[in-house]
């Protein structure tokens, strides 16, 4: 009798809840960047890809970095809810659904993002006509959407039992269909729980794999070239680890707003912030290594062709931005999370920010200085061709986008429990028994 | 950029004439079609023409209209190529002062937008103490073409004569090849070019005359496939004064500038040619001939260069 009231109030603690005044604002804020970048793409559209002030040098911009960007931190869906679950880590389970609706929401960003990128997103169809295998945009497009079905599986199946809570003590009425409709035929019975723990189990083998080729292929993006700054056997694996980075960054981001916000002291605890804080030490000392791997043997060398790209990077015009995007985040978030303090909720936060900001950041600098850095001098163009800083329409496209993953997220968070009750349940009950 | 010059082609050709001829059969669409209302204002100024069946005859000026360039080929055609040729170029570095005739010209014929060139020269000074020279380049055609190898939907291929050609019909702007390709050859279409008139832009396209540009695509240089169909140079080679660029058939093992011929591989062996970053293994069709004995001084070409 009192386990089954532990599961009542776990059941009604987790329910989604009605957006307050604070959210409503919040909502607001990232509507109006939408609505902003529309607008700034219904102006490329008219106009042509002229509005950017990409040319023909930098003819990458930010609409590259940010795709790299959202591909990179979907990648914490399979660490989180793959890696740990088949490694048999129990305390990630109220992070799952955190890592996974940031995973389904940035690759559906990615998708778009690359689309505004084209100069003739009208032709996208041609992908499919005339696609030709031995381009890696086709392998990108491949495992992108594979990447996208599997999380959007992983997300699906642990919430179809969280459905009949929502169906019995929901008071959303508008709701009500949708979760009927996706879950009203859950009926926890035997047979169904050990499908769904078996194809959870096959598509957290399936998506390991499937995660390292999407970030591997858009490193190959850039490393299949010849260009100084990419032409580089170690960007797989430089790539991976700074996603991983960046996912873990991005989670920990979400876990102090939704516990803030959800009161979910009980559910996500201290403890999930010190074990998140370990994890994302261990994997900052990843990209660390990768990095130093990335530019020591290059500057070792100094190879004619490399030299101004790496001046350039290191002490020159990009030094700046570099050394911020090196220390702020990467190298200052670990030193904050190394010690036990610096693992509290709030510290913690701060880190996690400063480690997405730095990766953004990180990713307009593997696209930008290349290609600002040809083999043949830059010539016999005009001399803003010789440049790049974003055009307005790109700035507003790009906060768009990031906006528009962050309202997926909210609006995910209203609708559906972030944090599994079934799953939380479960282990509550194994606890017990133990 | 001095490659501003708006004046176009003037299709007015005694073909037109042969469309009067016709008239009586013109259907909507026709190029040759008389402008039908009978509203044209006669000038009163008559040119003489050869009809079809041979007679001269006189007609109005103002009846006389631009006709639009047809595709000579069909673009499953112009994807194959011209069979049993190979075409190569060779770039002679001690006749070129930067006087950019090539690359006026080139823009001109292809109506390349005013920011944009396919074809560039580099002032190049490999080493503080080696000699600096001016490097006209155009795209390599590389046999073995990073470009090609990237684009996802076979928008920029290559052909069995190594000429690799753009489709801008098909392309769709990812701009991947232009990240590829080691020579930074390779232009977008960032807006709709504004050297080109409006009826040219309504003619149909084809990729090898390479007109009109499509905004949204990539362009670059094409080795004039339109001009070789025709028996003639490529624009690039006739234009320079200097008979700095050579362009011929590898199979035939002859290169030409208009008015000096030579064996290609003799002139590659006499004269140590080279070819752009062979290190890469791209296996370019464009070789250079090193700038010795150099015809001017590097510093002649300073004036024209505003970088």
């Amino acid at each position: 009798m009192e386990q089954s009231l532990i599961d009542q109030k776990i059941a009604t603690d987790l329910l989604p809840k009605k957006f307050g005044t604070r959210s409503m604002v919040w909502i607001g804020i990232l509507l109006v960047f939408c609505v902003v970048g529309f607008y700034a793409y219904v102006l490329q559209l008219k106009r042509g890809l002229i509005v950017t002030n990409m040319r023909d040098y930098a003819s990458w911009g930010i609409y590259i970095s940010n795709f790299v960007f959202f591909v990179a931190i979907s990648l914490v869906g399979s660490l989180i809810t793959a890696v740990l679950r088949l490694t048999g880590t129990k305390w990630s389970t109220p992070l799952t659904r955190i890592a996974e609706i940031i995973a389904v929401s940035a690759i559906t960003f990615a998708s778009l993002i690359i689309i505004v990128d084209m100069g003739r997103p009208e032709r996208f169809y041609n992908l499919f006509l005339y696609g030709r295998l031995q381009s890696p945009i086709i392998w990108d497009v491949v495992v992108i959407s594979t990447y996208f079905v599997i999380s959007l599986l992983l997300l699906y199946i642990p919430l179809m039992p969280d459905m009949q809570f929502l169906i019995a003590h929901s008071k959303d009425k508008k709701l009500m269909w949708m979760y009927r409709f996706m879950g009203s035929f859950w009926k926890n019975t035997r047979l169904q729980r050990t499908l769904s723990k078996k194809a959870i189990n096959i598509l957290c083998v399936a998506i390991i794999p499937v995660a390292f080729s999407i970030h591997t292929v858009t490193s190959w993006l850039f490393a299949t070239t010849y260009r100084p700054g990419w032409d580089s056997t170690n960007f797989g694996a430089y790539f991976i680890s700074g996603a991983f980075l960046v996912g873990s960054g991005g989670v920990v981001v979400a876990m102090y707003v939704f516990r803030k916000y959800y009161k979910l002291e009980e559910y996500i605890k201290e403890e999930h912030f010190d074990k998140m804080g370990r994890i994302v030490v261990m994997l900052g000392m990843l990209y660390l290594y990768f990095n130093i791997n990335e530019f020591l043997t290059p500057l070792f060398k100094m190879k004619k062709s490399e030299e101004a790209f790496l001046n350039g990077l290191l002490i020159g015009d990009f030094a700046p931005v570099f050394w911020s995007a090196i220390f702020g985040g990467m190298i200052i978030p670990m030193l904050i999370l190394i010690f036990k303090k610096g693992r509290k909720p709030f510290p913690m936060f701060i880190a996690g920010i400063m480690i997405v900001v730095g990766a953004w950041v990180k990713r307009y600098l593997i696209v930008t200085p290349t290609l600002l850095h040809p083999f043949l001098p830059m010539h016999n163009v005009p001399e803003n061709y010789k440049h790049y800083f974003p055009s307005w329409e790109e700035w507003a496209i790009a906060f768009g986008s990031l906006a528009g993953a962050l309202l997926v997220i909210t609006f995910f968070a209203r609708i559906f429990p972030i944090i599994p009750i079934q799953e939380t349940i479960e282990e509550q009950h194994e606890k017990e028994h133990h | 950029m001095d490659t501003n010059n708006t004046s176009r082609k003037e299709f007015l050709a005694s073909i037109a004439a042969t469309g009067l001829a016709l008239a009586g059969c013109s259907s909507k669409g026709n190029p040759f079609e008389q402008t039908g209302d009978g509203s044209t204002e006669l000038t009163g100024e008559k040119v003489k023409l050869l009809s079809v069946d041979g007679q001269v005859i006189e007609v109005d000026k103002a009846y006389l209209k631009p006709v639009p360039e047809l595709p000579a080929v069909s673009n499953s055609a112009a994807r194959k190529g011209i069979p049993g040729k190979k075409f190569v170029m060779v770039v002679d570095l001690s006749r070129c002062k930067n006087l950019r005739k090539c690359q006026a010209a080139c823009n001109h014929v292809h109506h390349v937008h005013t920011n944009l060139n396919w074809l560039k020269v580099y002032p190049m000074e490999q080493d503080e103490h080696t000699a600096p020279y001016w490097q006209p380049t155009t795209c390599m055609h590389c046999d073995e073409p990073p470009c090609v190898k990237v684009c996802p939907v076979d928008a920029t291929f290559k052909r069995q004569d190594g000429i690799v050609l753009i489709d801008q019909d098909r392309c769709i702007g990812c701009r991947f090849c232009m990240a590829a390709c080691p020579y930074s050859i390779r232009v977008f279409n960032w807006e709709k070019s504004d050297t080109i008139s409006e009826e040219l832009c309504a003619q149909p396209y084809s990729c090898e005359s390479g007109v009109p540009q499509k905004i949204g695509t990539v362009g670059k240089c094409d080795f004039c496939p339109d001009m070789i169909r025709k028996s003639e140079l490529p624009h690039c080679v006739t234009a320079c004064p200097n008979g700095t660029f050579f362009f011929g058939d590898l199979n035939q093992d002859s290169v030409s500038n208009g008015s000096e011929t030579f064996r290609f591989s003799e002139l590659i062996r006499d004269k140590a040619g080279y070819q752009l970053m062979e290190d890469l293994g791209t296996k370019p069709s464009v070789y250079y001939l090193p700038p010795a004995n150099r015809n001017f001084p590097f510093e002649n070409g300073l004036e024209i260069d505003k970088g």
